[in-house]
């Protein structure tokens, strides 16, 4: 409250160049109404609260869902009768019905994929972070900030009406190959279900665009005086190139859905040929080609599981250099790997496609660009484990969960050196090995990136501190629970078990892991209660935690921190500080950190 | 179930109260001094972590290798070379990750905060950071090479003394097709297919409304379901297709796989090694079975969609292929030159036979 009137109290000191019209309108009528406020704000700190909150709805939602369909891969003998109440003809006798089992599997990949690490991830730390780590009062465009958001929130209830209607969501699997995906004859979740699929994923493509174009301006041409590209914090790097990745390619996606749209609906012939399907007969459809709709998807799929890792190395950076107090190690050799990560994104696709009878020379390409990004991986945790060697660590709840991101990506990373090459894929593709490897390396990893980063920034969200002891015990018990339930995976994919399986009991070269999946589906019911225990947390710190009484509570250099602690629409109170320097000086010259807004000194030394 | 929730519940709010607890404690000794407390046992925690976890990584594969295919010899001639390949990366990726996650923890715990050590500053430093790029470059590039040389050997042309076996994968179950006495497949076209008695859409007679010709050459190929015959030491090449959605011919005993999709056939070719009795021996499993395993998400019976390979020997197999008829005569049984021989009694015998099984068929379908 007493920063609002702080802000209040400096209205006339403001240069009016400096503030758009809308925020000129909001300051002088400081008492917004609810709806402008909380609803239909414009503000780029609520509308990425809006995506934090939203995005950890789906994750408890997709999260539950890999409870229940974990229930059924470690207790396939087992009767829940309070399934049947849960979820009626889908757990008829206490069992998830195959059809149930693999909906849920096709749900909790699209929405934890897209609607949690995408938007909830990217879409919250871009929001908070962009306007405030670059010196900028918010987005280039707020409104369409805004659109951003509401069609997300589109998405999502579309998403979840899917959910509830008669033929069940859409089951064939989160990457959606057709013929299966455009067949309702073949599938009943291909029936209605997929329709609204389609529909949730196009309203999530428009959300992603409005968002990434609006990012890329916002760094390219807000930034404060004297915020040159080579001082911006490596969270914004990481952020810019994630918005060029979606700006690019989400739009092929769409394109894919497209022609999609057009064989279930518009009998066109684009991915179908040569099909007949049992109890319906022949199809009419000839010349397609089902490989196309796979290369149009991982044109996106593949970007974007860099979409979904690269704000988590952004923010992993800053955390560690924070709380290390200690320079990021080699910063343009970090910016330099999130640029070769970015280009060569777009030139691995082909990697999830070589068993599909791709020309074995394409093949060979793919394997080689593919390995090429361990190069710059390597070169990212070579930077971060220095960025650690005589450090000065501070162990916050973010921290830890950086420490746990990098842990992770060196375990999850290293086996995407297996998979993508592909003479060991054509034996592991498929199996859980990749499942081991790709939740590992972009689920887990990813998800612990947007806790380093909730931990890190719930001051500056909501002036308040989050519990230390309860992030303590979640960050050790996950980071305990992710090994014990993925690591176990990789054997399983070893014994060529494959994904996707409703039941293993009938397969005498897969049936002897009963335990271990069983083993897998306990931790993984007691890591998902964990989680509640972060949100609630979350969520009584937000109105009963520990207030905050600095305006800097870590020691941070950038410019985030130099706003009022609750700070309004507007961020600075005030003319935008001018920034002097990178956001590095931690421990320089015998100082414990030098804040970007610090000229440099006349006797300072000049390593940077 | 509501019992579970409530100790979930109760659990919850002894946490919480702890937590909450330690919070006031922590304001009333002073934050400074509870900041540095827990400073101290989470770096604890990180160098317990690593040395628990490195154990537990090795206890966790004394317990599980026993059960993956890295104890099971390849059954494949391809297979050893993925197998070999394999070893290599594990140990490769193995040595780094051993190395990374010591220096990572290890770091994390030895720098823990201490008031008297000066972080040191350390932007960068060319050297490190070139060593570093070099090094996994080389390594990488390591195994490409022998990647790429295993990879184009898997993918080359088939041999010629390879017998070759069709593949079609249907929603849920497996057809395979030999080309009979001629060594040829005859012509198929999808709206040829009739789930009776023509489950691949052979071209056995005139229609000239979909544009198709009798192709003679199909009347002797043999069309089974579920298993699959092939020749210990000889090649074997297989045609993959789809009748309906994308399948996957999985065989994770050959360590390979490729896809069936639609409209694009794809080939895949092996040297089977073992016999499926020699499995049984080298396994020390009586019920040892190559089983072909789906792949690719494919519907709600993806998990049951199973093929059987039996390998055999080349006597085993002409001996088997000798008493299969053709899959042309079950549906014309007015042609097959033995019951011209023998007339009225073994027709109705066949067509029965052949109705039952194709009743049969359709009832596998139905489910």
């Amino acid at each position: 409250m007493s920063n609002e009137a702080t802000l209040h109290a400096n209205v006339d000191v403001m240069v009016p160049h400096e503030i758009h019209h809308g925020e000129h309108h909001e300051i002088h009528h400081h008492h917004e109404s609810f709806i402008s406020k909380y609803v239909f704000s414009q503000d780029h700190k609520m509308i990425g609260k809006q995506f934090l909150i939203t995005g950890m709805f789906w994750a408890v939602l997709g999260g539950l869902m890999s409870v229940l369909f974990r229930l059924q891969l470690g207790y396939p003998d087992s009767t829940f009768p309070w399934l049947e109440d849960l979820i009626g003809k889908w757990g008829k006798g206490g069992h998830i019905s195959a059809e149930a089992y693999y909906a849920l599997v096709t749900t909790h990949g699209t929405v934890l994929v897209f609607f949690v690490l995408t938007a909830g991830l990217s879409g919250t730390f871009a929001n908070l972070l962009i306007p405030l780590q670059v010196g900028a009062r918010d987005m280039a465009s707020p409104f369409m900030n805004m659109l951003s958001y509401w069609f997300f929130f589109m998405a999502s209830v579309v998403m979840l009406s899917s959910i509830f209607v008669e033929t069940g969501p859409f089951s064939g699997g989160w990457t959606a190959y057709p013929p299966l995906s455009a067949l309702g004859s073949a599938s009943p979740g291909s029936k209605t279900g997929m329709d609204l699929w389609i529909i949730a994923m196009a309203l999530f493509v428009v959300s992603s665009l409005l968002g990434g174009l609006n990012y890329i301006v916002t760094i390219l041409n807000m930034r404060t005086k004297g915020m040159s590209m080579t001082r911006l914090p490596l969270t914004i790097w990481a952020l810019f190139f994630t918005a060029v990745l979606g700006v690019l390619s989400f739009p092929v996606l769409l394109s894919g859905f497209i022609l999609l749209i057009f064989d279930r609906n518009f009998g066109t012939s684009f991915y179908l040929s040569d099909i007949y399907v049992n109890g319906v007969g022949a199809l009419p459809n000839e010349g397609g080609s089902a490989i196309l709709f796979q290369h149009l998807f991982w044109f996106l799929g593949h970007p974007e599981v860099y979409i979904i890792l690269l704000p988590a190395m952004g923010m992993v950076s800053e955390i560690l250099a924070t709380n290390a107090r200690k320079p990021i190690f080699g910063y343009m050799a970090m910016v330099g790997s999130l640029f070769a990560i970015a280009i060569l994104a777009f030139l691995v696709w082909a990697h999830h496609m070589f068993v599909t009878g791709l020309n074995p020379f394409l093949g060979s390409i793919f394997v080689l660009l593919t390995l090429l990004i361990a190069v710059p991986s390597a070169i990212k945790v070579f930077n971060w484990i220095t960025t650690l060697w005589r450090g000065n660590i501070r162990f916050t709840p973010a921290m830890l969960f950086a420490i746990g991101f990098v842990s992770l990506f060196i375990s999850g990373g290293l086996t995407g050196i297996w998979l993508g090459n592909s003479a060991l894929d054509i034996h592991l593709h498929d199996t859980y090995f990749v499942i081991a490897h790709f939740h590992i390396v972009m689920g887990v990893a990813s998800m612990f990136g947007m806790f380093a980063g909730i931990y890190h920034w719930f001051p500056k969200m909501y002036g308040k501190y989050l519990n230390n002891n309860l992030g303590y015990i979640h960050f050790w018990l996950t980071m305990i629970g992710a090994y014990l339930i993925f690591w176990p995976m990789h054997y399983e994919g070893l014994a060529g078990m494959p994904r996707r399986y409703y039941d293993y009991s009938a397969w005498e070269s897969f049936k002897q892991f009963v335990e271990l999946n069983r083993f897998i589906s306990t931790v993984a019911m007691i890591v998902f209660a964990v989680q509640l225990l972060f949100l609630f947390n979350f969520f009584y710190s937000i109105f009963k935690g520990r207030k905050l009484t600095t305006q800097n509570p870590w020691g941070s250099n950038t410019l985030e921190w130099t706003t009022p602690i609750n700070p309004g629409h507007g961020n600075w109170v005030g003319e935008i500080p001018e920034v002097y320097r990178w956001a590095y000086d931690y421990g320089k010259d015998g100082k414990d950190f030098i804040p970007q807004t610090t000229p440099v000194g006349a006797d300072e030394s000049t390593d940077h | 179930m509501i019992f579970v929730i409530a100790v979930i519940i109760l659990v919850f709010l002894i946490i919480f109260q702890i937590a909450k607890a330690s919070e006031y404690v922590a304001v009333l000794k002073g934050e400074e001094r509870a900041r540095k407390e827990n400073n101290k046992v989470n770096g604890f925690f990180m160098i317990a972590f690593l040395i628990v976890g490195l154990i537990g990584a090795y206890w966790c594969n004394d317990l599980l290798v026993d059960k993956t295919l890295l104890v099971q010899p390849s059954a494949s001639l391809q297979g050893e070379k993925v197998d070999s390949m394999l070893k290599l990366t594990l140990t490769i990726t193995g040595i780094v990750f051993v190395i990374t996650q010591i220096a990572l923890f290890w770091f994390a715990f030895r720098y823990q905060e201490n008031e008297k050590r000066k972080p040191f500053f350390f932007p960068h430093n060319n050297t490190m950071e070139i060593i570093w790029t070099v090094i996994p470059a080389i390594a990488l590039t390591v195994l490409v090479v022998i990647g790429l040389r295993n990879w184009f050997t898997f993918t080359s042309d088939a041999p010629k003394n390879a017998m070759v076996v069709e593949v079609t994968g249907k929603q849920f179950g497996w057809i395979f097709r030999y080309a009979g006495e001629d060594g040829v497949f005859g012509k198929k076209y999808y709206k040829m297919i009739d789930p009776a008695n023509n489950s691949l859409g052979l071209n056995w007679r005139d229609s000239s409304g979909i544009n198709v010709k009798d192709d003679p050459a199909s009347h002797d190929d043999i069309v089974q379901e579920q298993t699959m015959y092939i020749v210990k030491n000889k090649p074997v090449k297989l045609i993959i297709g789809s009748r309906d959605v994308i399948h996957d011919v999985g065989l994770s005993w050959f360590r390979l796989k490729m896809d069936a999709v639609p409209g694009t056939p794809t080939t895949l070719w092996f040297t089977p090694l073992y016999t499926t009795k020699e499995m049984k021996e080298k396994t020390g499993n009586p019920n040892f079975v190559y089983e072909i395993s789906c792949d690719q998400m494919c519907g709600n019976n993806h998990y049951a969609m199973k093929g059987v390979i039996e390998v055999v020997t080349q006597a085993e197999y002409d001996e088997y292929i000798a008493k299969q008829k053709p899959a042309y005569y079950a549906a014309f049984p007015e042609n097959d030159p033995s019951n011209l021989k023998k007339p009225i009694p073994v027709v109705s015998d066949t067509t029965k036979a052949a109705t039952a099984k194709s009743n049969e068929l359709l009832k596998k379908e139905k489910i």
